[in-house]
């Protein structure tokens, strides 16, 4: 069973400590709690750097430099404090880059309210445990054999067949019934390769509809996108060795992976509001009256700061989008704006919470919308790479992963 | 007999003095003892569900971290309880604490600004004042009805 250390502040007050540990019990994980010695807590500040005014916190911190000191304590750690506390704040990130930086003992932090459910945590923990559990399918560089993955996203649905390494054929549909859309785009790309669906040998499934679709198709992997997407990214953009960093804007949340060496070492998966997501996008786009397909090249023609917009809000972002076209701005200008909105509540909200090293990789369906990478480049200071099938990236993370199981 | 808050709401020295004196303390402990043992509620170990937070809105509004209204649903009903309060305005961490400071300086207002005789005091750092931390406890125990 693989242990998840729990350092945490106030999850117990807030009411969602059996949330934490429904999720954690959904994956097959228990959560441990390191101990430590009294004056490990009151002298924290001389191996961690810092006390704060918080007991829980300093507990928090004395726990993770135990693990550090003895990694052997827990597979895994999941840091959990208050949202809107700006101490904890503080203190959630550094035991993240504290652990990260002096072990190899995977991290995941979030910010919780009493609100949060094992659903919402479900998918992060899945992804915490599966670095633990499959490390070794996650370092599979090489797809072999005919395999297929299929990934049912919340706004659309992407397959792709693999072969010997080469994506051989694709297929997207908008996502309406989860299981009729996975069957439709898995057809498609099943044509496209020339391929029957007795040829293929494998199937690996990933996204929101994963485990609907992935007992319909009798799939081999069913797995959560932060794994699968990041493998698929590092795969495409060919930067399986060494660090990399993933930005996946999705129709409905966003992602940032830190990866190493193909396996990810730290994540946030985020999505307050739509206004931080690709629907925020679709909007802009139908409100300009372009289609979605055109509006990055519109985008790029554009200046940003020639409009004011903020999507920190879906309702308030539409509301800017209106309010700079009734003062007639142009169009183009609003496209990059919208791009730089959302861009930059991912670089505020996201990557604030992982070290992003270069290459920097942009993928799902956004990433071809060809101003939001170029806003991301202008708040990051560094290029980002689009690889090709950015928006199969699941798909092809789920077809490359499953071929590992064909040789098991 | 009256109803004594203390602060930090987990010290086991003011607890113990409060009750020597033939006072009831007011203490963190028992409220969450109330839910450990309550077999009606399933979110072991404290038994505190998501509705703690939601009763705690009563003592901090909803932009408030919900651990702190959380930890408010337990002690907030204690100091609307009290009758006098003591605060130790400097306790170390073995004193006892609820775990976030931010809650621990709401408590503090709180209670200072109830309108009941209030004992404020500072953690004895040596034999002598420790002798006149207690007498100080006594003598303002000894003041209430």
């Amino acid at each position: 069973m693989i242990r998840i250390a729990e350092l945490a502040c106030g999850a117990e007050y807030s009411g969602i400590q059996r949330e934490i540990e429904r999720a954690a019990e959904t994956v097959g994980a228990k959560l441990v709690y390191p101990e430590v010695d009294l004056d490990d807590i009151i002298n924290v500040e001389k191996k961690f750097g810092i006390s704060v005014s918080s007991g829980d916190l300093n507990l928090a911190m004395a726990r993770a430099t135990r693990i550090v000191e003895n990694p052997d304590l827990a597979d895994a750690v999941i840091v959990m404090t208050c949202f809107r506390c700006a101490e904890a704040a503080i203190i959630r990130s550094e035991i993240r880059k504290y652990i990260h930086q002096n072990s190899k003992v995977p991290v995941l932090s979030y910010s919780f309210t009493e609100r949060t459910t094992a659903e919402t945590l479900l998918t992060r923990v899945e992804a915490l445990v599966t670095t633990v559990k499959y490390r070794s399918l996650l370092a599979r560089e090489k797809q072999t054999g005919i395999t297929a993955g299929i990934d049912s996203g919340s706004t659309t649905t992407k397959s792709v067949i693999m072969r010997d390494n080469q994506v051989i054929g694709t297929g997207w549909v908008p996502t309406t019934d989860v299981i009729k859309s996975a069957e439709d785009a898995y057809n498609a790309a099943l044509k496209a390769s020339d391929l029957k669906a007795d040829d293929i040998q494998a199937i690996g499934t990933t996204g929101y509809g994963r485990f609907l679709i992935g007992k319909h198709f009798n799939a081999k992997l069913t797995q959560e996108e932060i794994t699968v997407n990041s493998k698929g990214a590092v795969f495409l953009a060919n930067a399986q060795k060494g660090p990399a960093t993933v930005i996946d804007i999705g129709g409905m949340d966003n992602k940032a992976i830190a990866v190493q060496d193909g396996i990810p070492g730290g994540f946030t998966m985020g999505g307050i509001c739509a206004g931080a997501s690709g629907r925020f996008l679709e909007l802009t786009a139908r409100r300009l009256g372009v289609d979605i397909s055109e509006l990055g090249k519109l985008a790029l023609k554009g200046n940003y700061q020639n409009v004011a917009m903020n999507s920190y809000c879906i309702v308030f972002g539409t509301q800017s989008l209106v309010n700079s076209l009734s003062m007639g701005c142009k169009p183009e200008d609003v496209a990059m704006a919208a791009c730089h909105s959302v861009a930059e509540q991912v670089y505020e909200q996201q990557l604030q919470e992982v070290d992003v090293k270069e290459p920097v990789v942009m993928v799902g369906g956004t990433s071809l919308v060809e101003g939001l990478p170029k806003a991301m480049e202008q708040l990051l200071g560094i290029k980002v790479i689009v690889p090709p099938y950015a928006q199969y990236i699941g798909a092809v993370g789920a077809a490359l992963l499953v071929s590992g199981l064909l040789e098991a | 007999m009256a109803k004594v808050i203390i602060y930090p709401t987990t010290s086991l020295i003011l607890a113990d003095l409060v009750d020597r004196m033939g006072h009831k303390a007011l203490v963190a402990p028992e409220a969450v003892r109330d839910r450990v043992t309550n077999p009606e509620i399933k979110s072991p170990p404290l038994n505190i569900t998501p509705e703690e937070p939601k009763k705690g809105l009563k003592y901090a509004a909803v932009d408030v971290p919900s651990g702190i209204r959380g930890r408010m649903a337990l002690i907030g009903p204690l100091i609307e309880e009290a009758d006098a309060g003591i605060i130790l305005d400097d306790p170390g961490v073995l004193t006892g604490c609820a775990g976030c400071n931010r809650t621990n300086e709401l408590v503090r207002l709180l209670i200072k600004t109830k309108g009941i005789p209030v004992l404020d005091l500072k953690y004895p750092r040596d034999d002598t004042e420790a002798r006149g931390f207690v007498a100080r406890i006594k003598a303002f125990l000894e003041g209430l009805k």
